[in-house]
């Protein structure tokens, strides 16, 4: 090995090291078990509350830096709880979200813009039951320790996805806006 | 002292025993109904009639309370003063209840109740699946008492009318006044 080469070996060494501690504070991993997916909307005036219970994720997620953040959500539609077990049984049907044709929905990150302190804007493709629509939500993400946990709340309508079709495109029953929350416990 | 009810009293007496027979007619149907927008609608009309009664029976127990209902016929024996008071008094209670057994049941199943999809009633209790099905069993069993009691009183209105000939049940009808 040459005197030049171990300078290059070291200089890059130091390099490698002086850009550590960004990589350090990477976001790798996600807790679905602390994490929470629910859906809010209303039916003929009432609230409604609701939550999937079983999702996996891909996330790379580094405060430094933002914009190369990514994220790969994939939720299984069948560990829904729509309020009852009437309508868990019913939404698995053709005309709400088909869980034979389509088990899972998905959601893939795309640009996320930081808004200063600890929110983004996140931008995505939600595909559920096979049809795909740009979406941009909110995010606040907050660091504890190792962990932090990203939260958001965003809107889509059900039409748009086929949800509730045949007798139940009505939106005057079931209202078309579904309030999406999320609480993602992610660590490093 | 007058024989008769009052117009309030005749008016709150029919417009409640009419509500109840249609409430309680679309709660025996809908119940049994797969679920569908149709059904959803239905419950929410019931809840709606339900909250509506409930207000009605309060502004009738007030009513009662401040006006004397006619006397019953002096040769009334007393056996059937007795029946006649208690059962007045247990359907007046049952109108109170079986709302409010409807409303509380609604919370424990998770469905707040918003009296005409505008004014959010509170939830009394929170959502708890088994207090939701034995909230049902109170309402339903409260539902077939005041069946059984509105059955007798109705029969007894008749057995007054047809068999005894006086005038409990006419003093109670807004058609009456060609006999004041």
């Amino acid at each position: 090995m040459t005197r030049t080469t171990r300078t290059l070996l070291a200089l890059l060494a130091t390099s490698t090291a002086l850009a550590a501690p960004t990589h350090a504070a990477e976001f790798k991993t996600v807790d679905p078990a602390q994490s929470r997916i629910g859906f809010a909307y209303t039916q003929m005036g009432v609230g409604m509350d609701g939550s999937f219970g079983k999702f996996t994720a891909k996330l790379a997620f580094d405060p430094a830096r933002p914009e190369q953040g990514k994220a790969a959500l994939e939720l299984q539609i069948a560990s829904i709880d729509a309020g009852s077990s009437e309508a868990n049984d019913e939404v698995k049907a053709k005309d709400w979200f088909n869980t034979a044709a389509f088990p899972t929905a998905r959601f893939e990150s795309g640009a996320i813009k930081p808004l200063g302190g600890n929110r983004y804007q996140l931008n995505g493709k939600l595909t559920i039951k096979g049809r795909t629509h740009d979406i941009t939500t909110p995010v606040s993400f907050t660091p504890s320790g190792k962990s932090g946990s990203f939260d958001g709340v965003f809107a889509i309508k059900r039409s748009d996805y086929g949800i509730g079709e045949g007798q139940w495109a009505d939106v005057g029953i079931v209202a078309d806006e579904i309030r999406i929350k999320f609480h993602i416990v992610a660590g490093q | 002292m007058t024989s008769r009810y009052t117009a309030t009293a005749i008016s709150l007496h029919w417009l409640i025993a009419i509500g109840i027979a249609g409430t309680f007619s679309l709660g025996v149907y809908m119940h049994e109904l797969p679920l569908s927008p149709t059904k959803l609608q239905l419950y929410s009309w019931h809840k709606w009639a339900g909250v509506t009664l409930f207000a009605l029976v309060l502004v009738r127990l007030l009513w009662r309370a401040t006006h004397a209902a006619p006397a019953l016929p002096v040769d009334t024996p007393r056996v059937q003063r007795l029946a006649a008071s208690a059962t007045h008094w247990v359907l007046y209670a049952l109108m109170i209840a079986v709302p409010l057994s409807g409303w509380l049941m609604s919370s424990a199943k998770g469905f707040q109740t918003v009296w005409f999809g505008i004014v959010p009633l509170p939830d009394l209790v929170s959502k708890n699946a088994e207090l939701g099905d034995a909230l049902k069993e109170v309402h339903e069993t409260l539902n077939l008492t005041m069946l059984g009691l509105v059955l007798l009183h109705a029969a007894a209105a008749l057995k007054h009318h047809f068999i005894d000939r006086d005038d409990v049940l006419t003093r109670m009808l807004p058609a009456a006044d060609r006999n004041a």
